[in-house]
C-alpha cells in the first residue's frame, strides 16, 4: 500500500520537475539519453554479467566442496556405512571409526557456547542500540566489541591455555569433580567470548533501525524504557536478533585452534560438561597430517562432511526459525 | 530518491572494492602459483637446490646441517618441516628429492610406493616422560609395567604401592594421576606406543602402536608444547614429550627400567648407547626396549627415505650423486651438529650399516657411491 503510493509521489515529483525545468535542461536530458546508448550501456550489461559470473562461482564453490567431500570420504563410507555415525570408538590402528563423541562435542560446546553469550550479546546489542546510539564512549564500546572478532582464534587457545584453564581448575576443585581445567567447559568458554560480537553487531543494527515513531507512541502511551524495550524493540527485531545468534552459532561449530587447545582432546563420550571432550573440526586438524593410511584419510574427510552437513542443517531450521517469526 | 541514489552508490562502491578484492587475490593467487612451479621446476631443474619433507622432529637439526653444507659446498636444501607421514606421502608422489620419518614405512606406505626405497638412519631421538610432582624431589623411578598400567589407566594415584615399590624412601603424594598424551599424530606417539606393545602384552592387544591411537584414558595436547604445558599446569600429571624438549625447558622425567633391569634417565649418551646394538641390514629397526645395558629404553631412530634407484622423472645423475653425497655428509661429518642441540650422535654400529645401505643407491642400475 505504503509502497504504491510513494512510487506514485516519486513519478508526481518528476512531472512537476519537468514541467517547471526550462526547454534547455529538457536537451540536456535528451542529450545524455542519447549518450547512455553508447559506453553506458555496455557498462551496464557488463556490470549485469559480472555480478552473475560472481554469484555462479559462489553456487560452484559451494557444491563442489560439497562433491569433492562426497567423493573422497566414499572409500570411509563404504566400509564403515552407518555406524560411522553412531560408533563410539574412534581407534586409527584398528580402523575403527565411530565418530559420535565429536559430534556431539561439537554440538554441546557450539550450543554451551551459544547459551553462555547471549545474555552478552543482547545486553550489548540493547545498550548500544537504544541506550548510547552515539557519542564517545558508545563508538569505543563497538569498535572494543568489534576487535574481539579480529582477534586470531589462536590467542584465545593461548590465552584460554595460560588463563582460564586455571581459573577453571580452581573452581572445579571447589565443587569437587575432577580438577583438569580442560575441557567441554572451558571450550565452551572461549567459544562464548568469540562469538559475542557476531550476534552484537548485527543485534545493534537492527536495534537502530527499529522506527522512532513506534518507540514515540510507546512512550506516549507511557511505557516505561525497559517496557519499550520488551514489547516494540524485541518483538520488531527478534528475526535479526535471531539471525546474529545464528550467525555465531555457525562460527562456533566450525571454531578450530581454539577449541583444540583447550578441550583436552579425548575420543571417549564425555560424561559431563567438565569432562574433556573432541570436535570434528579439531580432530581434523590434529589427525590430517599424520593420517597414514587411505580409510583413516577418508574416515577424516567424513567428518568434514558430517560437519558440514551439521552446519547446513542448523542453518536451514535458522532460516525457518526467522521466517516464521518474520511472518507473524 | 536520495535514499535510493545512496545505496545505489554504496552498492557500486561494494562492488568495486570487491572487485578490486577479486583481482588482488587472485594476484596473490597467481603469485603462489608460480611459486609452485618454481618449486617443482627445480626439482627437476635446477640441480643446486635439493627438496626433502618430513619430521618435525628432525627439523632444528636439518636446518642446522643444511645451512653449514651450504657454507662448504653450495648446495641448499629446502626442507618442508610437514611430520613424517607427509613427508612419506610427497616422496610416494615424487614430489620430493627424499624424505624424513621417524617411523619406518609401514606395509600399507610400503604397497603404495612404486620403487623400493632406502631408509637411512640419520639421528637418534628419545622420548622423556616428563611429570608434575612439585613435592618430589627425587628423580622418580619407573618401570616398564608400571608405565603401562598408567597409561592404560589402571594405577590412578601417585602414592599406589606399584610405584612406592619402585621409589623406595621417596614420600609420594596421594594425588590423582592425570595421564597427557599428544592429540596430533606424531612420530613421537609412534615411538612411546611402539615401546608399550612391546613391553605390555595387555598394551598390545588393547591399544596397539601408531602415530595416533586410541587412548584408553587421559588429555591430549597439541603438539610437544601442548602436551608439555599440560603437565607443567596440571599438578599430578604424566606426559611423554621428546627429550631435547624437556631439557631446554627444565623439565622433571623419571628413569625407566630397561630391558637388562637397569634405570635409565635419558641423555644424549644413553640414547646413543641404546642404538648400539646389532642393526639389521636394512635400519628398519626400533630401538625402543633395547638389548643395551646402558641404553635408554624409549628412543628411536629417524631416517632420511629416498628411492634406490635414483633414475626416475628427468633426474641428472648428477643430481643424484648430490643427494647421495650430502646423506653420506649428514650421517659422518654432520653428527657433530647433534649434541649442542640435544639430538644423539649415530653409534658407530648404525654408522656403519647406514653407509652400506648408501653403497646400495643406484642410478640406473650402477652405483653412485664408490
Amino acid at each position: 500500500m505504503s509502497e504504491t503510493f510513494k512510487k506514485d509521489a516519486i513519478t508526481l515529483n518528476e512531472e512537476s520537475l519537468g514541467v517547471i525545468d526550462s526547454k534547455k535542461t529538457a536537451e540536456s536530458l535528451s542529450a545524455r539519453a542519447l549518450k547512455r546508448s553508447g559506453g553506458q550501456i555496455r557498462m551496464e550489461g557488463f556490470f549485469k554479467k559480472m555480478l552473475i559470473l560472481m554469484g555462479l562461482i559462489m553456487v560452484i564453490l559451494v557444491f563442489g566442496i560439497l562433491i569433492t567431500l562426497i567423493v573422497e570420504s566414499m572409500p570411509s563410507i563404504k566400509v564403515l556405512g552407518m555406524r560411522y555415525l553412531w560408533g563410539r570408538t574412534w581407534d586409527p590402528v584398528q580402523d575403527i571409526y565411530g565418530a559420535f563423541p565429536f559430534l556431539l562435542g561439537t554440538l554441546l560446546t557450539s550450543f554451551l557456547a551459544l547459551i553462555i553469550s547471549i545474555p552478552f550479546s543482547i545486553s550489548v546489542a540493547i545498550f548500544l542500540g537504544e541506550y548510547f546510539p552515539k557519542g564517545w564512549f558508545s563508538s569505543f564500546l563497538k569498535n572494543t566489541v568489534e576487535l574481539i572478532a579480529a582477534v586470531p582464534s589462536v590467542i584465545y587457545g593461548f590465552w584460554g591455555l595460560a588463563v582460564l584453564v586455571p581459573i577453571v581448575r580452581t573452581f572445579q576443585s571447589k565443587i569437587g569433580v575432577p580438577p583438569l581445567g580442560v575441557g567441554i567447559f572451558t571450550a565452551s568458554l572461549i567459544l562464548a567470548v568469540m562469538i559475542i560480537p557476531y550476534a552484537a553487531s548485527l543485534g545493534r543494527s537492527v536495534i537502530q533501525m527499529v522506527p522512532s515513531s513506534l518507540k514515540e507512541g510507546a512512550y506516549a502511551l507511557g511505557a516505561t524504557r525497559w517496557e519499550v524495550i520488551r514489547s516494540v524493540i524485541i518483538p520488531y527485531t527478534k528475526s535479526g536478533l535471531f539471525a546474529g545468534i545464528l550467525l555465531s552459532l555457525g562460527r562456533a561449530l566450525g571454531e578450530t585452534m581454539a577449541v583444540t587447545m583447550v578441550i583436552g582432546n579425548t575420543s571417549h563420550l564425555p560424561t559431563s560438561i567438565f569432562s574433556p571432550g573432541n570436535t570434528m573440526a579439531s580432530v581434523i586438524a590434529n589427525e590430517f597430517t599424520e593420517a597414514d593410511n587411505p580409510i583413516y584419510l577418508s574416515a577424516l574427510i567424513e567428518l568434514g562432511l558430517v560437519l558440514f552437513l551439521v552446519t547446513t542443517v542448523v542453518n536451514m531450521i535458522g532460516k525457518k526459525v526467522i521466517g516464521r517469526f518474520t511472518n507473524e | 530518491m536520495k535514499k535510493n541514489l545512496i545505496n545505489s552508490k554504496f552498492f557500486a562502491a561494494v562492488f568495486i572494492l570487491s572487485v578490486f578484492g577479486l583481482v588482488s587475490c587472485g594476484g596473490g593467487g597467481a603469485g603462489t602459483g608460480k611459486g609452485d612451479s618454481a618449486a617443482t621446476a627445480s626439482a627437476g631443474g635446477d640441480n643446486n637446490t635439493l627438496i626433502g619433507a618430513g619430521s618435525s622432529f628432525d627439523n632444528p637439526l636439518f636446518s642446522k646441517m643444511f645451512s653449514e653444507y651450504n657454507k662448504s659446498t653450495g648446495l641448499k636444501v629446502n626442507y618442508q618441516s610437514v611430520g613424517s607421514g607427509a613427508g612419506i606421502s610427497q616422496l610416494t608422489s615424487k614430489t620430493v628429492d627424499f624424505g624424513a620419518s621417524d617411523a619406518p614405512m609401514n606395509s600399507k606406505q610400503d604397497s603404495a610406493v612404486s620403487a623400493p626405497v632406502l631408509h637411512i638412519p640419520v639421528t637418534a631421538g628419545a622420548v622423556a616422560l616428563s611429570y608434575n610432582l612439585p613435592e618430589v624431589k627425587d628423580t622418580l623411578k619407573l618401570s616398564p609395567a608400571v608405565l603401562a598400567d598408567i597409561f592404560l589407566g589402571k594405577i590412578t594415584k601417585w602414592n599406589d604401592p606399584k610405584i612406592q615399590e619402585l621409589n623406595k624412601g621417596v614420600k609420594l603424594p596421594a594425588t590423582n594421576i592425570v595421564v597427557a598424551h599428544r592429540s596430533d599424530g606424531s612420530g613421537t606417539t609412534n615411538i612411546f606406543t611402539t615401546y608399550l606393545s612391546k613391553v605390555s602384552e595387555e598394551w598390545n592387544k588393547k591399544v596397539g602402536k601408531g602415530s595416533s591411537v586410541n587412548w584408553p584414558v587421559g588429555l591430549g595436547g597439541k603438539g610437544t608444547e601442548g602436551v608439555a604445558g599440560m603437565v607443567k599446569q596440571t599438578p599430578g600429571a604424566i606426559g611423554y614429550i621428546e627429550l631435547a624438549y624437556a631439557i631446554q625447558n627444565n623439565m622433571a622425567y623419571a628413569k625407566i627400567q630397561n630391558k637388562a633391569g637397569n634405570f635409565v634417565l635419558p641423555t644424549i649418551a644413553s640414547v646413543t648407547a641404546a642404538a648400539n646394538i646389532n642393526i639389521p641390514p636394512d635400519s628398519k629397526i626400533s630401538l625402543t626396549n633395547t638389548d643395551a645395558a646402558d641404553g635408554y629404553p624409549i628412543s628411536g631412530f629417524s631416517w632420511v627415505l629416498i628411492y634406490k634407484d635414483q633414475k626416475y622423472g628427468d633426474r641428472s645423475p648428477e643430481r643424484a650423486a648430490k643427494l647421495v653425497n650430502l646423506i653420506s655428509w649428514m650421517v659422518h661429518d654432520g653428527q657433530q651438529y647433534s649434541g649442542p642441540l640435544t639430538y644423539a650422535p649415530l653409534s658407530p654400529a648404525a654408522v656403519a650399516v647406514a653407509d652400506t645401505i648408501l653403497k646400495s643407491a643406484t642410478y640406473d642400475g650402477k652405483p653412485i657411491l664408490q
